[in-house]
């Protein structure tokens, strides 16, 4: 693996060096003695998997987190930052993965929340004037009379950045940034960026995809279990398989081998579906959608396009507005969530910890979650504890869960681990259909891996799964066909062959295509 | 904080409660004893003495054993079916309203709905099943309305309460009052549990023991509660409920169904109590039979931590703390005891999350 010294050092100054920075959490070293340089005019991107530690560091640089031991240096001088507040009025900037907005202000008052002066009275027009300026000037297009909840996610993200920029920063963090935008957004936004550091300040990335860090940063630096293991290396100098070699720490296949899909009939099936949302309002609208068995069905679309309400309806948790669902040809719009299970439908639940499993209860438990109400684990009134635990055994070491034993706390598990739990849950049913929503979302590529594996094993087994996700890249490489929802409808369905990013972009902002 | 080169930080712990369970209850006992010490200090008192004098009255003798059995029957049926709502995040409050529906009922039988000649076992057994039947419906009140309308059952459990007694009070002092008293003419015998002094001829030293066959319903219903939750299928969905109502919607258990189902067995065990009470100790209705028998079983479920086994043993340390503290001056030194380890407990809920962490204060800067 390649060293820092055998990169050529950047001519330009630094921003930022952070120097032997340590910081402890019970039970884990989240930062070991970490080095970190950013230069000016730089868009530097923090790699690395979950808990390596990035979100860490630079929660320590926005002085959210004081260090247990290192230095941070900001244009050469020493600086020690007790609160968030010291960090912004240095001039750093930090946005998180989960917006700080308060979706009953407007943009222009969200701007000037926390803002020093003045302190009681906000000269609205002013601030909005400002804003509008900002807004111009760096290409982050948003109305500053506009209310925050009537924007879209990735405007809310630039309200983000604009109010870094406003408070004055020349230090930009952003954290997983492009995990909530389209394809054509995600340009936009690193095309904003381009032109801020080119003025001369420095933007730091946070973020595990690969092929976006590699075409938008200058220099890389890589973290694993704490520590710096590649740092400030020049983009063009590495490629997708080493940066992922060196973020898992051995190699990772990152395309699939797969075989050409041969379907049958349609096990999941929905024609005019319209689902409200929990406002009321609808968010599924006239969705006709079909899975057939051994087939993989990719829905793509910006988060909150309606795909938490469609799964949910698929389910029986949400009742169905109109429209009508099916499933294995039989009517089941009307039946409840227990009918569904019964007639072969899993679910992989977008909340793995609070919908898919019960962090109190053990891994056996968890794993009998549907499965207690028949035999083998069903013996008259009663639930067999001891099959429970033998079924558990055989699961862990079926789908290698990493675990001390069967009745380990489900909640006490890895992202990874308690995926493999309810995946192991619901293949082991049987289903004819499953409905996996975000199956891999937060997880690490090594686990990413293992559900893309399982996911292929059921569809080759004759499954119809439909896989619902955020991550385009994932939807690509797993789907046989692809259909794109925008504001609950579908805008396009695209078979796996002539699909490519930039169609499937925009019909995630709602341009139809021509053969829907 | 920081001194001398040190600093003291409070930290969130990490790791789940699993290993400090079974200490909080014990901890818990010795230091509301200690806290109650100082109180009773405070007041010129000999914390030890009187300490000594409850465990004496309670636990020292045959006598001391048999009251303490009676006080902590009716606080274990109870306990046990709160523990049961607990189980499930029901914050069933209304225990004490659905006793009072169950001696209500069990009274009704007892003093006129079954003639007086009814033959014993059949006079308490449909005393016990119009009890069980009246708290049923009187906790499935709530559970329906939660169930339906997402009302907070606290609330109703609570109110609920008051409509039971005013519903007792009203036959007391109305219809089945005795010549204008508040209480009712007192049951055929019949109509009372059997007690230990009945078998007196059988062994002398069971004589003036007034412990009854309540005591043996209660452990019963351990018996059956213990099996119903940790074996069965429906105790199963309970727990899920209670820990994940999420995952247990996702999972297709039915929620509303069991939030009414456990919310009527909570006001079972409930109202066993109430006929207990009435059947086993005082023989009529009166209006204050009961201290709040049914509030003190929610401090002893949740010291118990919800575990059946444990409840039986909380009540009759509660039931004992009852006898020893009766002639105690001043009077209310068991309640004071009670309300602090309740506010030990909740107390020590939060201080378990956190940990003390110290380390050197970082040098430079």
């Amino acid at each position: 693996m390649a060293l820092p010294s055998d990169y050529p050092e950047p001519q330009q100054p630094a921003a930022v060096a952070m120097r032997s920075v340590c910081k402890r959490f019970p039970g884990v070293v989240a930062n070991d003695d970490v080095d970190f340089d950013l230069r000016e005019g730089e868009i530097h991107a923090l790699l690395g998997e979950n808990g390596a530690g990035k979100s860490t560091l630079m929660s320590i640089l926005a002085g959210l987190y004081q260090p247990d031991s290192g230095s941070i240096r900001l244009h050469g001088e020493l600086v020690r930052f007790r609160s968030p507040r010291d960090a912004i009025a240095r001039g750093i900037g930090m946005v998180h993965q989960q917006f700080m907005l308060v979706s009953s202000l407007t943009v222009a008052e969200n701007v000037a929340l926390g803002m020093p002066e003045p302190r009681f009275l906000v000269a609205r027009s002013r601030i909005e004037r400002e804003v509008h300026a900002l807004s111009e000037r760096h290409g982050l297009h948003v109305d500053p009379s506009a209310f925050v909840w009537q924007l879209s996610v990735g405007e809310q993200q630039r309200v983000e950045i604009l109010k870094a920029l406003h408070r004055g920063a020349r230090v930009l963090v952003l954290d997983e940034p492009t995990a909530v935008l389209s394809p054509q957004e995600v340009a936009a936004m690193f095309e904003a960026l381009r032109a801020l550091v080119d003025e001369g300040r420095s933007v730091v990335l946070i973020s595990h995809k690969l092929d976006e860090v590699l075409r938008a940063a200058d220099r890389l630096t890589v973290m694993r279990h704490g520590r710096i293991v590649a740092s400030g290396m020049p983009a063009r100098w590495t490629t997708r398989e080493e940066l992922a070699r060196t973020m898992v720490g051995r190699p990772v296949l990152l395309d699939l081998q797969k075989k050409p899909a041969s379907p049958g009939d349609a096990v999941l099936r929905t024609s005019h579906l319209a689902v409200r949302g929990d406002k009321g309002l609808l968010s599924v609208r006239d969705l006709d959608l079909e899975v057939r068995a051994g087939e993989i069905v990719g829905i793509a679309g910006v988060a909150g396009s309606g795909q938490r309400e469609l799964s949910e309806a698929l389910a029986g948790l949400r009742p169905v507005e109109s429209g009508a669902v099916e499933l294995g040809g039989r009517d089941a719009t009307r039946w409840t969530t227990r009918e569904r299970i019964d007639a072969g439908l899993g679910y992989v639940p977008e909340d793995r910890a609070v919908e898919g499993a019960v962090g109190a209860l053990g891994i056996d438990e968890n794993l009998a979650l549907k499965a207690y109400r028949k035999p083998p684990l069903a013996r008259g009134w009663q639930i067999d504890r001891e099959k429970m635990t033998q079924i558990a055994k055989e699961r862990i070491r079926e789908f290698d869960i990493a675990a001390p034993g069967p009745s380990t706390a489900a909640g006490t598990l890895s992202g990874g681990n308690l995926q493999k739990v309810i995946l192991a849950r619901e293949l082991s049913a049987g289903p004819k259909a499953l409905v996996a929503a975000q199956p891999t979302r937060g997880l690490d590529i090594g686990a990413t891996e293992t559900v893309h594996k399982l996911l292929l094993g059921l569809r080759d087994k004759g499954v119809g799964v439909l896989l619902i996700s955020e991550d385009l890249e994932e939807i690509l490489s797993l789907s046989d066909r692809i259909v794109v929802m925008c504001q609950g409808r579908a805008t396009g369905t695209l078979s796996a062959q002539d699909a490519n990013p930039e169609a499937i972009g925009l019909m995630m902002g709602g341009a139809a295509s021509e053969d829907a | 904080m920081r001194a001398g080169g040190w600093q003291v930080r409070l930290e969130e712990r990490l790791e789940s409660g699993a290993r400090r369970s079974w200490m909080g209850p014990g901890v818990a006992i010795v230091a509301a004893f200690l806290l109650g010490a100082v109180l009773i200090a405070a007041a010129g008192l000999d914390p030890l003495q009187i300490y000594g004098h409850i465990l004496h009255t309670a636990f020292g003798s045959a006598w001391g054993w048999s009251d303490t059995l009676v006080k902590a029957t009716p606080i274990m049926l109870c306990g046990l079916g709160v523990a049961v709502a607990f189980r499930m995040r029901l914050w069933n409050i209304g225990a004490e309203g659905q006793l009072w529906m169950g001696a209500w009922a069990a009274s009704g039988v007892a003093l006129g709905w079954l003639p007086a000649s009814t033959p014993r076992p059949v006079m308490l057994a449909v005393m016990a099943l119009a009890a069980m039947a009246a708290g049923a419906a009187w906790g499935a009140i709530p559970g329906w309305l939660k169930a339906r309308m997402g009302v907070s059952e606290i609330i109703t459990t609570l109110m609920l309460n008051y409509v039971a007694f005013q519903w007792v009070c009203w036959f007391v002092f109305g219809p089945w009052s005795e010549r204008g008293f508040q209480l009712t003419p007192q049951f055929p015998s019949s109509a009372w549990l059997p007690r230990l002094s009945d078998a007196a001829h059988l062994s002398p030293s069971f004589s003036g023991l007034t412990v009854h066959a309540g005591i043996g319903i209660a452990l019963i219903a351990a018996v059956v509660v213990s099996l119903l939750m940790d074996r069965s299928r429906w105790g199963f969905e309970v727990r899920v409920t209670g820990d994940g109502p999420r995952a247990a919607q996702h999972a297709g258990m039915p929620i509303a169904r069991n939030t009414v189902l456990a919310l009527a067995l909570t006001g079972a065990l409930s109202g066993l109590a109430g006929m207990s009470e009435v059947a086993g100790v005082v023989h009529r209705l009166q209006d204050r039979f009961s201290p709040g028998f049914g509030f003190t079983a929610i401090i002893v479920a949740w010291l118990a931590g919800l575990r059946p086994w444990a409840v039986v043993v909380v009540s009759v340390l509660f039931g004992g703390l009852l006898v020893g503290g009766k002639e105690i001056q001043p009077a209310g030194i068991p309640q004071m005891l009670q309300g602090l380890v309740l506010l030990v407990i909740v107390g020590a809920e939060g201080i378990a999350r956190y940990r003390l962490r110290v380390s050197r204060a970082e040098a430079g800067a």
